[in-house]
């Protein structure tokens, strides 16, 4: 209710600085939402949408496999820790826009070039957040399943996995927003399709009306994925926390 | 340098440990076990008893496996699957309390572990998340997890520490009763004289550190049927060894009641 709420000021507070503004600079609400159906009704808007979720949930998937596997190693192996930091100090500090630029000389104006970049702007952080939760596994349960001689799957499945969900979550979270962010970066400076390239032919065009239209649907979409998949997944792995708060009720 | 062996012929726990040191945060090698040899005779419980810091913990995690930088060898009973209790329960918070039986010992039948549950008083509590046992039923799980898997060989690390006096015994009574029901090969370790009296067949006393074996003593009557007189005099023979080790630190005496 009160979000709700938030969200109608929001609106109004839009709704006013239109009406005090040039509607080119800042057109109002009605004017992009009539934007945004024009643009559905073409099938335009959600051809462009669908490229850009494509593209970020394949950047996203190709840097959080690789991150959590590189994490969870660096995590575990100091051989590995300090032989890769070097690496990911270098990465994580590399401009997500160098990045771009050099996928995109040495790979070509390519879908390839442009995922690989996105992801690879992605890797350092998933990288980071899973190594430390690589570097809290409890060393008891570890010793448990060695002395119960878990299985290499079990083992991953019942006592990796759990201990590390906070931080996959963690990771998901940040790199979802941070994902599709870089995309439209991609999509404007080398892909002649999707969201971000819509909005830099509405910044040619200098029509804010249709880069309005663009970039609002997108948000509402990356909200929809964090309400109705990653907050219910989380909420699914942390149920048996639910029971200690029980407890402490009754207690 | 040091063999673990799994297949020794006669099916019982062989310790010989020459030596197993630890090194301090300076970087001083610290003593742990030194000329540490006991044995275990098949389907025997044995009892490690002796100070704390004696290297009881230490003992355990070696012949568990779990630690395998010592001088000297072990030899497990045949097949060496082991079930253990460690001092906190170590269940996995985040699975029931029969998925974490049927995770450790994924060949027991359904039934199997129904029946564990239904003999330790868990039956009721087969769905609970352990966050929401108390510390005497998570043991419990933790003792009927150890059972599931069938071992070869037990391991109890001071199963009733930090339980109250009621609790304790009950637990005691129980660990009894499954240890002589499935002639289970099983070696406990505790601080606790009375306790070792209580569950053993057989006593090995420990030294201060580094930790050898003093004496071992054999309890006589199945623990059962056991007087409390002779529980007393028991205990009365293990302190005269305890305190005769004290005065003169020289090694290893065998005696038998």
């Amino acid at each position: 209710m009160i979000r709700l709420f938030s969200l109608a000021a929001l609106l109004l507070l839009w709704q006013t600085g239109a009406y005090l503004s040039d509607p080119r600079r800042l057109p109002g609400p009605s004017a992009v939402f009539d934007k945004i159906y024009e643009e559905a009704v073409s099938g335009a808007l959600f051809s462009n949408l669908a490229i850009t979720l494509a593209r970020v949930v394949a950047a996203f998937a190709l840097a959080m496999s690789f991150g959590a596997a590189i994490g969870y190693l660096m995590g575990r192996d100091k051989l590995a820790d300090r032989l890769l930091d070097p690496w990911l100090v270098v990465l994580l500090n590399l401009p997500a826009l160098v990045v771009i630029v050099l996928a995109y000389v040495w790979a070509g104006l390519t879908e390839v070039a442009a995922i690989g970049a996105v992801a690879l702007n992605k890797l350092p952080n998933a990288i980071v957040v899973v190594r430390e939760g690589a570097r809290a596994l409890d060393q008891h349960l570890e010793d448990m399943a060695q002395v119960f001689r878990f299985s290499p799957a079990a083992r991953l499945k019942h006592l990796v996995l759990p201990q590390l969900a906070p931080y996959l979550a963690a990771a998901t979270r940040s790199g979802l927003s941070l994902v599709w962010k870089i995309v439209l970066v991609v999509e404007l400076l080398g892909r002649s399709n999707g969201v971000g390239f819509e909005i830099n032919m509405a910044f040619q065009l200098f029509d804010m009306k249709l880069l309005l239209a663009y970039a609002l649907p997108f948000v509402a979409l990356m909200l929809g994925v964090e309400t109705f998949l990653v907050q219910p997944l989380e909420r699914h792995v942390s149920r048996w926390r639910r029971g200690v708060s029980r407890r402490l009720d009754r207690v | 340098m040091n063999d673990t062996s799994r297949a020794g012929g006669a099916a019982s726990l062989d310790v010989s440990i020459a030596s197993k040191e630890y090194h301090s945060a300076s970087g001083r090698p610290l003593r742990a076990l030194e000329g540490l040899r006991l044995t275990l005779p098949a389907g025997q419980a044995g009892a490690v008893v002796g100070p704390s810091g004696c290297g009881k913990t230490t003992l355990l995690r070696l012949i568990a496996g779990l630690d395998k930088d010592y001088a000297g060898t072990i030899a497990l009973p045949e097949h060496g699957r082991l079930g253990m209790v460690f001092q906190e329960p170590r269940l996995l918070p985040w699975r029931s309390v029969v998925d974490n039986i049927r995770i450790a010992a994924p060949h027991a039948r359904d039934a199997d572990i129904a029946a564990l549950l239904d003999e330790l008083g868990l039956a009721e509590h087969a769905a609970h998340f352990p966050s929401e046992l108390s510390l005497g039923l998570a043991r419990r799980v933790a003792l009927a997890r150890a059972l599931a898997v069938k071992p070869d060989l037990l391991l109890l690390d001071e199963p009733l520490v930090s339980l109250d006096a009621a609790l304790a015994k009950e637990l005691r009574q129980m660990i009894a009763r499954l240890i002589d029901e499935r002639r289970i090969t099983t070696l406990i370790v505790t601080h606790d004289l009375r306790e070792a009296i209580a569950l053993g067949d057989r006593l090995f006393l420990l030294s201060a550190q580094p930790g050898h074996v003093i004496a071992t003593l054999d309890v006589p009557t199945p623990r059962q049927r056991l007087t409390s007189e002779a529980a007393k005099r028991l205990e009365a023979q293990a302190r005269d060894a305890l305190a005769a080790a004290r005065e003169s630190p020289q090694r290893e005496s065998k005696s038998d009641p």
